[in-house]
């Protein structure tokens, strides 16, 4: 069981504000935020908002701004707009106070690769502030969370990626921050590494943690986030459940590759249904489905009757690019061949 | 996998804020220090280039260069020593660069710490490393041929004047550090602004036989005066002004560099 149980009682500033018994406030507040490189405008009036205890996932393809908004909530960045508060703290004008309570874990490790595990975990957490003794138990206990016990005395230089990964969001959780940020926490993982991320992930969010994570990967969204906002271009798209979101893209797809590239043309005219979406490289139709057998029995008598000959069918979890098709009309690779997030450096 | 279990009584210390400014700043010097015992290649380098520099001057140039009534190794010693420190000290515009581009120093930044602290752990971790290349180069100078008059007073002074240097020129390599887009850009600026100040300058011939305005640059700057210091500490040469102007030049440059890259530092924030 968790053990997290007076969480308020380090967070000074929630804890003037909110009472035992009160209802979960915001843990992260973003009004109309506004951040350019130049002429590129990344993010254009954003607002949402995470309750405590609970997980948002920024969903969008790469430049949507998501990395943006994490280093604004992060204090590594000024908006040029806009408001953001974490616990209530504003991130720009309690920028020091902010720092105390957040963890983030970004996107490319950051960790130093020539120190061993437990050394990285031992600076961070002094550099946190915390006790020596409790940095030295905190490590322990988060060593043996993340199966690195064996790797601690080995510099990270040596670690693999899924192994670094693992430390160093190990390392964002050292001083046990109310609020975390994971940037892309899987992106590049092996799908082994990333079920382990998502087991992780699920525990810290049981033990009361207010987590924002970014993706570009609808599925992952789907399993962790309890609210799912839709970023793309800067902007807000949808906004809502898993469940909401999926009642507006549908839940499943029904993916037909078609055997002969000379029916393709002919297949996309006869299997006329409800957010038709075709890839011709890979002689795939696909379409969205309840899972009803009636449908799929329709579609195949109607391709059989045109004489179209199908090679294989199967379902499968929207993906991004089903969901940038039904909220935007086109998928993620049309709406933004331009940008990837702006170098930072 | 087991449930993660979190230390319900975690604390933070309560101190001052100096308290703080020192701690996060040992904190990462300790990691800088440990990269150098980690990282042998930059302590090797560091003091194997005023080696080659030092045996090339000692048996090549040296016998063809007129310095008056001490022997060309016991001019020499002082001009090498001040120029591997100077090389030295470029290892933290290269380190600084190499976080800088790395994602670590975003999670330091994303720390409740000193802002300053991740620049002024790079420049104690190069004064060690210097301080340690030093040695290396005195010893060797030894079996050259090196024969100090300085007495235990002087070679305190000595060390005094080359941790104050190290600083200084380290300071200054951290502005760079903070400034350059590229690590290998970080490897080169050093040597273009150390290499033309080592070579006009005392540390090798003496300048009475350049060009008028090299003379003057090369009389005036300040590692000639940190390298005629340093000679007169240890082979007896006549030290001048130079004592104290060396003094001042590193004092100042201090004082200045060090405000300059904690606001370089801070500003790359608000970007």
């Amino acid at each position: 069981m968790s053990t997290l149980g007076n969480r308020e009682n380090r967070d000074e500033a929630s804890n003037m504000l909110v009472g035992e018994n009160v209802p979960a406030k915001n843990a992260i507040e973003v009004k109309g935020l506004v951040k350019s490189y130049k002429q590129l405008k990344v993010l254009d009036g954003i607002d949402f908002a995470v309750k405590q205890g609970t997980v948002l996932a920024l969903l969008g393809p790469n430049g949507a701004g998501k990395t943006t908004t994490v280093h604004i909530l992060c204090t590594l960045l000024l908006p040029d707009s806009g408001k953001a508060l974490i616990n209530g703290l504003d991130v720009v004008k309690e920028d020091d106070k902010v720092r105390g309570l957040i963890g983030l874990t970004g996107q490319y490790a950051a960790l130093d690769e020539y120190l061993t595990g437990i050394e990285n975990l031992h600076m961070i957490g002094r550099l946190y502030r915390l006790r020596h003794q409790d940095v030295k138990q905190r490590t322990q206990e988060l060593l043996e969370l993340f199966d690195l016990v064996e790797a601690s005395n080995r510099a990270v230089k040596t670690y693999s990626g899924g192994m670094r990964r693992r430390l160093d969001l190990a390392v964002s959780l050292i001083a046990s921050p109310p609020v975390i940020f994971l940037d892309e926490p899987t992106t590049g993982l092996d799908p082994r590494s990333r079920l382990i991320m998502w087991e992780i992930i699920k525990q810290l969010v049981s033990s009361g943690t207010t987590i924002l994570l970014t993706t570009q990967d609808m599925d992952e969204a789907d399993h962790l986030a309890d609210r799912i906002v839709v970023i793309n271009g800067g902007k807000i798209i949808a906004e809502g459940t898993s469940d909401e979101l999926k009642q507006r893209i549908g839940s499943e797809r029904l993916e037909i590759t078609v055997a002969e590239a000379s029916d393709f043309d002919e297949a996309k005219k006869v299997v006329d249904e409800d957010g038709l979406h075709f890839d011709v490289k890979r002689r795939t139709l696909s379409v969205v489905t309840k899972g009803g057998v009636h449908q799929l029995k329709k579609v195949l008598s109607d391709l059989d009757d045109a004489g179209i000959e199908v090679e294989s069918v199967s379902y499968r979890s929207p993906t991004l690019d089903d969901v940038f098709l039904t909220l935007t009309g086109h998928t993620t690779e049309q709406s933004n061949g331009e940008t990837k997030d702006p170098p930072k450096g | 996998m087991a449930k993660p279990s979190f230390s319900s009584d975690i604390q933070k210390e309560k101190h001052s804020k100096v308290f703080w400014a020192l701690s996060d700043s040992w904190v990462l010097t300790k990691r800088s220090i440990k990269h150098i015992t980690r990282n042998l290649d930059q302590l090797f380098s560091v003091a194997l280039f005023p080696m080659m520099f030092f045996l090339l001057f000692r048996y090549v140039f040296g016998g063809a260069i007129d310095t008056g009534n001490i022997s060309y190794v016991n001019f020499l010693v002082a001009g090498i020593f001040v120029q591997m420190l100077a090389f030295g000290a470029n290892y933290t515009t290269m380190n600084l660069a190499i976080d800088l581009q790395r994602g670590i120093v975003n999670r330091f930044r994303s720390l409740p710490i000193t802002r300053s602290s991740l620049l002024t752990g790079h420049v104690a971790a190069d004064l060690v490393r210097n301080m340690i290349s030093g040695l290396i180069v005195i010893g060797v100078s030894f079996l050259v041929g090196f024969q100090p008059v300085a007495g235990p007073t002087d070679w305190m002074l000595v060390f005094g004047l080359a941790i104050l240097f190290s600083l200084a020129i380290s300071w200054i390599s951290a502005i760079m550090g903070l400034l350059v887009k590229s690590i290998e850009a970080a490897q080169w600026t050093g040597f273009i602004v150390i290499f033309p100040l080592t070579f006009v300058s005392g540390a090798f011939v003496p300048t009475d036989t350049m060009p008028e305005a090299l003379r003057l640059f090369a009389e005036n700057q300040p590692l000639t005066h940190v390298i005629d210091a340093i000679r007169g500490l240890l082979v007896g040469t006549p030290i001048g002004n130079s004592g104290w102007l060396a003094f001042a030049w590193c004092t100042g440059i201090i004082v200045v560099a060090m405000p300059v890259a904690t606001w370089l530092f801070r500003r790359q924030t608000l970007r």
